[in-house]
């Protein structure tokens, strides 16, 4: 590919995320309406005057929730992606920079972390909700450990490239210790990778996300989400479906601004790193 | 081949066992006594007790594991301490259901992608290759149940021509079951399609700048006809590791689908489960999914060594 389509890639990927945030941000001090506010009188209200978007059959304002949804996604990305890159991130770097005297400290970090891989985010969402009474908390939580492995796997391969090269071995010469080693060397340079996971995994958190708040395993009523709106609009599909069209999209534009984001991201960034990506899925 | 299979064959007993642990731990341990949630606040604890040693509850927890991951083994997965019905003819009358979903699924996933993927390759510098590339991009931002909903706007909303949802087994009439699972399939396959068609054009464009291929096409071989001949195999290695994680995407995909189609699967089950507070039965669907996972990704090592011996001395 050439390197102008790519940095397209990166602009498309920044502007959509840009748009997000700017919703989430914006909401915070103003939406057109309280996106919560009950209307009998304005239910499935058409969209025009005041109402850009319309409103659904309890009459909210499509567009007021659609911005604080943007608010719900973020804030369970942020949180989820922030779990996994601060448990993974370390266990990964042990993992890789293990030497070979304690190979079993890395096999054991592995191992343990083939099997959180066993538990999508979703079945840890559904235990939790389970057990606790699904919300906010439990779904972040759950799509951020289901996260770690990815962080994991992808700070150990390039921590065990990094522990190869020729500063490495001559700050070990020099009679550095791991730690210093770790901090100096080998988070700078993995560095760009996990920025690059990090936009990859928040994508699929907001997949993650909306696929739980469509259950009913996510952030609970009256807080709007997009997944949630789905849910809702789904039995007046064949009335309404300019409902499920809002949040749809909205869905698919700020998973594809993030994937955009992370492919561009590891083009700009490290172009000899292209294939080193973690494999995951989303819901 | 056979100290490789074995191997592996250990450590995916070895994790189905310590996934077994992590599950009853957490489902059966920490949530409290079952038989005190059965009862209500009211209840004496003489009838607590008689409760607790009915469920089994009152054993020490390592014996309640034992029993419960022994009874597994021969598909007893207990006994619905909220509907006092066994659980395990449930999850088979359900297992069946989804397994059609999620292989229908990987079907529609194939059909999609190896033609796409391919044809993608093979026209990498023309727009209409490009097109496909950036349409695979735009199909993996839409989640299953998107398309889904999307679908049933299309097709039951406006032409009219599928069911909307609703489930109808085979054996009632074969044509209407066909009709019911092709919208959940066109639904779970075409977004795994379009995840796959990236990896399917990757592989091919590899594989097309082999010195193999090049003989092979210097030899007067045609394009398609040297891919067919040389490429296939090679381009199918990262393209089965990829089918197996996709796979495990599949089927917790298929708890969501089955919610939108009101297909009664397995995870139609787990929800009602954690609806109704049937921690048991929540505990056996996930531990059964989980099973799954991870038979799924034992037959991805497995078919990834004999599509490529390399590889079978790596763990």
């Amino acid at each position: 590919m050439s390197g102008r389509r790519l940095n397209l890639g990166l602009v498309t990927g920044g502007a959509l995320v840009g748009v997000v945030v700017a919703a989430a941000l914006v909401s915070f001090v103003w939406t057109p309406h309280d996106p919560t506010l009950v209307d009998a009188a304005g239910k499935l209200r058409e969209p025009g005057g005041g109402y850009l978007l319309g409103a659904d059959k309890f009459g909210r304002d499509t567009l007021s929730q659609l911005m604080v949804g943007a608010r719900t996604t973020l804030y369970v990305g942020v949180v989820a992606v922030g779990i996994a890159a601060v448990v993974g991130t370390p266990l990964g770097v042990a993992a890789g920079m293990a030497p070979r005297s304690r190979g079993w400290l890395s096999e054991l970090i592995m191992r343990v972390n083939d099997l959180v891989f066993a538990f999508p985010a979703l079945l840890l969402a559904v235990m939790l909700g389970a057990v606790y009474g699904a919300g906010t908390l439990t779904a972040m939580i759950a799509i951020g450990v289901a996260t770690v492995p990815a962080f994991a796997r992808v700070a150990r391969a390039a921590t065990m490239q990094v522990m190869v090269t020729d500063y490495v071995l001559a700050a070990r010469a020099a009679g550095r210790r791991g730690p210093a080693i770790a901090m100096r060397h080998v988070l700078p340079n993995i560095g760009s990778l996990l920025i690059v996971q990090a936009s990859v995994s928040f994508a699929i958190a907001i997949l993650a996300e909306a696929a739980l708040s469509f259950l009913g395993f996510g952030t609970r009523p009256p807080t709007p989400s997009w997944g949630r709106m789905l849910q809702e609009s789904q039995e007046l599909l064949f009335s309404t479906p300019r409902l499920a069209l809002w949040p749809g999209l909205a869905i698919a534009l700020a998973v594809l601004g993030f994937n955009l984001l992370g492919d561009g991201l590891r083009d700009h960034l490290d172009p000899k790193l292209r294939s080193a990506r973690g494999q995951e899925e989303p819901c | 081949m056979i100290v490789y299979l074995l191997k592996r064959l250990a450590v995916l007993l070895a994790s189905v066992a310590a996934a077994g642990v992590a599950v009853f731990a957490f489902m059966a341990v920490l949530p409290g006594d079952p038989a005190e949630i059965a009862l209500g606040v009211n209840a004496t604890p003489e009838a607590v007790a008689e409760l607790r040693a009915r469920f089994g509850t009152d054993r020490p927890p390592v014996t309640q594991f034992l029993d419960w991951f022994g009874g597994l083994a021969h598909g007893d997965f207990g006994t619905s301490y909220v509907t006092s019905s066994p659980i395990g003819p449930q999850i088979a009358d359900r297992l069946g259901v989804t397994v059609v979903l999620v292989l229908g699924g990987m079907v529609v996933a194939l059909l999609v992608a190896v033609p796409a993927g391919t044809f993608a390759a093979v026209h990498h510098r023309d727009p209409l290759g490009a097109a496909i590339s950036a349409a695979s991009q735009v199909g993996i931002a839409i989640p299953a149940f998107l398309a889904g909903i999307l679908l049933v706007f299309v097709f039951a909303v406006k032409a009219q021509a599928l069911p909307s949802g609703g489930y109808v087994p085979i054996a009632d009439d074969p044509a209407e079951w066909l009709r019911s699972l092709l919208l959940p399939w066109l639904s779970l396959g075409l977004v795994q399609g379009a995840v796959l068609t990236r990896y399917v054009r990757s592989a091919v464009l590899d594989v097309m700048r082999e010195d193999y291929l090049r003989t092979a096409r210097a030899k007067g071989r045609g394009r398609m006809g040297a891919l067919w001949r040389h490429g296939l195999r090679n381009a199918s290695i990262p393209v089965v590791t990829v089918l197996g994680l996709q796979l495990a995407t599949l089927l917790i995909g298929a708890v969501v689908v089955e919610r939108v189609f009101v297909i009664p699967g397995l995870g139609d089950l787990l929800l009602n489960g954690v609806a109704g507070r049937d921690l048991l039965l929540v505990q056996g669907v996930v531990m059964v999914l989980v099973a799954a996972v991870l038979l799924i990704n034992f037959v991805v090592d497995v078919c990834y060594a004999v599509l490529d011996p390399r590889l079978r001395g790596a763990r």
